[in-house]
């Protein structure tokens, strides 16, 4: 990391994200019944996540979150912005 | 009697316990979803009897789908409420436990999976939980029945959860009852967890699922050959046909039940193929030539879903299907249709939209042969090697993939999104996989022996009434000039509402050409649904929903058997 850049937050949606990169999740952006899903499930900001698997041509992301592995399609994983660890 | 309800988040365990408390077997799955129905059933503890209802798991009451309303309104005239909760995930499943307490009904907790979370590092401070939520907490175990007496004795105890519940406070309340019971111990990943990391990502997860689709398919041919060759034939050709000869001599002086039990001579033999009496043909066919590879699909199958792969299957393969229209787990409904189209359309409940449901169930009652029908075609065409399947399961892949980008086309609704929990590996349980089997053969027999029965009490019935005759005249036309068979085949095409195995064990006696039992196989296979599959998609669907279905499976099997008539 160049000096200077520390301190500086990334924020990606699930989508952009690596495998095995983690973070918080700070914003879901959608409609009442996708926040709800993503509730249900554990998902919703301030929470902390782990990208498990990351397919490539638009296939969904794996995460860890709550415990759980949970498969999110891409649409919906380029709504959820993850602050990630440095 | 009182009526209790199992409540919980999906795949949690709840048929298993359900399964221990009654003694009735019911097909529990490891994959969320697997339970589609409501289960009732009863139990007695102490000389008291309890109603106790199955329902499919929720992950919130908030009664978005309408899945999630149903159980809505199943919980809300609970009497007793026996919330199961994994313990490997309680975080998550105590959400539904806080929303329960809004319900204001008895309640207790399950705290199944216990031994699994375990060995997860994950400890959980059970006094500790009871005193917070002031409801009985019972660690359990569904699958080897550890605790369920305990479960039972508590049950009196139950009472309404002793919390104040804050609507948007939920997760928060979690959160500190979290913090105060439950601990984590680090610890390196299991080979098994690395496998289901190594099975997610496509480089290995490709190939992988390759091998096990290649694993599992030899597995179903080599046991369902294996059983008929080594047991089932000899046993019929060496024990029943010497039983049949004689009862054909004895039945001499009366022609009716001679032709209807045992039926015509071929070549002056009794055939047990194409002789189409009640004990000949109606026995052999469902017993010896489908229940093998039925029993062997189903032995696999059972596998697949107890291990927890077909949720990953479908999660590989969503980058394809989305290209398609539909979404990985499309493949579920498709795998078990591929066993008895009847729980494959049952199997699209998983899904949320009606739309979503009914292309998934008219393409895979369109495309998706059941094993009975496969039987039976490999036995027609498993003589002429990969030149007389191949041409079938490639005609049915091709027009699988083509309906499923017509219906994409059609929509204006974008391709539903992938979001799903995914369960860990886990090893299956010889005894729920022996129960699970011994149910669907079960079901298997009383559903297909009756209906071929009567399929072939049918026909003989045609023959000697004479309506056969006209029929065929009537059919000839389309039967002839489109898809050039012989105007005999609208026999098949009859029994075919009734059993689609029998169906094709009809064209035996036909003696038709390769091309025409490719032809024949294909336009039997997507022509219309048997009547239990029909009924089953008339439930779901209502009669406009049917009458659309109907329409366009008459359309495409004509079309596609012309098309294949006029290539071949």
């Amino acid at each position: 990391m160049i000096s200077g850049t520390e301190g500086v937050t990334v924020i990606l949606s699930i989508a952009q994200m690596q495998a095995l990169q983690g973070g918080r999740v700070v914003a879901c952006h959608g409609g009442y019944g996708f926040m709800r899903r993503l509730d249900a499930m554990g998902i919703r900001p301030g929470v902390t996540i782990k990208k498990i698997v990351a397919q490539p041509f638009r296939g969904p992301s794996v995460i860890r979150v709550c415990g759980t592995q949970v498969a999110i399609g891409f649409g919906m994983a380029q709504r959820i912005l993850v602050e990630v660890d440095e | 009697m009182s009526r209790v309800v199992l409540v919980g988040n999906p795949n949690v365990g709840k048929s298993a316990i359900f399964s221990r408390l009654t003694g009735a077997m019911v097909i529990a799955a490891n994959y969320p979803g697997s339970t589609v129905e409501y289960t009732q059933g009863s139990f007695s503890h102490e000389g008291e009897n309890w109603d106790i209802i199955d329902i499919p798991g929720t992950y919130s009451l908030d009664g978005i789908s309408p899945a999630e309303a149903v159980a809505d309104d199943v919980i809300r005239r609970a009497e007793l409420i026996i919330n199961v909760v994994d313990a490997t995930s309680l975080e998550r499943n105590l959400r539904l436990t806080l929303q329960l307490a809004e319900t204001g009904h008895p309640l207790m907790v399950a705290l199944n999976l216990w031994d699994e979370a375990t060995t997860k590092g994950v400890q959980i401070d059970v006094a500790q939980l009871e005193r917070l939520l002031g409801v009985p907490v019972v660690p359990v175990c569904g699958l080897s029945g550890e605790g369920i007496p305990t479960l039972l004795q508590r049950l009196h105890d139950a009472q309404p959860l002793n919390i104040n519940v804050a609507p948007d406070t939920h997760w928060q309340q979690v959160g500190e009852i979290v913090d105060q019971v439950q601990q984590l111990s680090h610890r390196h990943p299991t080979l098994l967890e690395r496998l289901e990391t190594w099975s997610l990502v496509p480089w290995t997860g490709i190939p992988l699922a390759l091998l096990v689709m290649g694993v599992a398919f030899e597995l179903v041919r080599f046991l369902g050959e294996g059983l008929i060759r080594w047991g089932l034939d000899p046993l019929f050709t060496y024990l029943w046909m010497p039983i049949m000869r004689k009862l054909f001599q004895w039945l001499d002086g009366i022609p009716l039940l001679q032709s209807l039990l045992i039926g015509q001579l071929i070549d002056g033999h009794i055939d047990f193929t194409q002789s189409m009496g009640l004990l000949t043909t109606g026995l052999y066919v469902p017993l010896v030539m489908v229940l093998p590879y039925v029993l062997a699909f189903y032995l696999m199958l059972g596998i697949l879903e107890d291990t927890g792969y077909l949720p990953r299957l479908g999660i590989l393969m969503d980058t394809v299907m989305h290209r398609v229209g539909l979404h990985g787990l499309t493949v579920i409904p498709m795998l078990l249709g591929l066993g008895c189209n009847v729980p494959g359309a049952l199997a699209t409940r998983i899904f949320e939209t009606r739309r979503q449901r009914f292309v998934a169930a008219v393409l895979m009652a369109i495309c998706v042969p059941c094993m009975g029908q496969t039987a039976m075609m490999v036995a027609l065409l498993g003589p002429y090697g990969w030149v007389g399947l191949l041409p079938v399961a490639g005609t049915l892949l091709v027009l699988w993939v083509v309906l499923a980008l017509v219906f994409k086309w059609m929509s204006r609704e974008p391709a539903p999104e992938l979001f799903l929990e995914i369960p860990p590996y886990r090893m299956p349980s010889g005894r729920a996989l022996a129960q699970k089997l011994w149910l669907r053969m079960r079901q298997f027999i009383a559903e297909a022996v009756p209906f071929v029965l009567l399929g072939v009490l049918l026909v003989s019935l045609l023959h000697s009434l004479r309506i056969l005759d006209g029929l065929a005249h009537l059919a000839a036309p389309m039967l002839r000039t489109l898809l050039g068979l012989p105007e005999e085949a609208v026999v098949a095409l009859i029994m075919g509402l009734f059993r689609k195995d029998l169906a094709v064990g009809m064209l035996v006696p036909l003696q038709l050409t390769r091309e025409q039992l490719i032809v024949a196989s294909v336009v039997l296979a997507t022509y219309f649904p048997c009547i239990a599959t029909f009924s089953v998609l008339l439930r779901e669907f209502g009669g406009k929903g049917m009458l659309k279905a109907s329409v366009l499976m008459i359309g495409v099997s004509l079309l596609v058997g012309s098309i294949l008539h006029l290539v071949l």
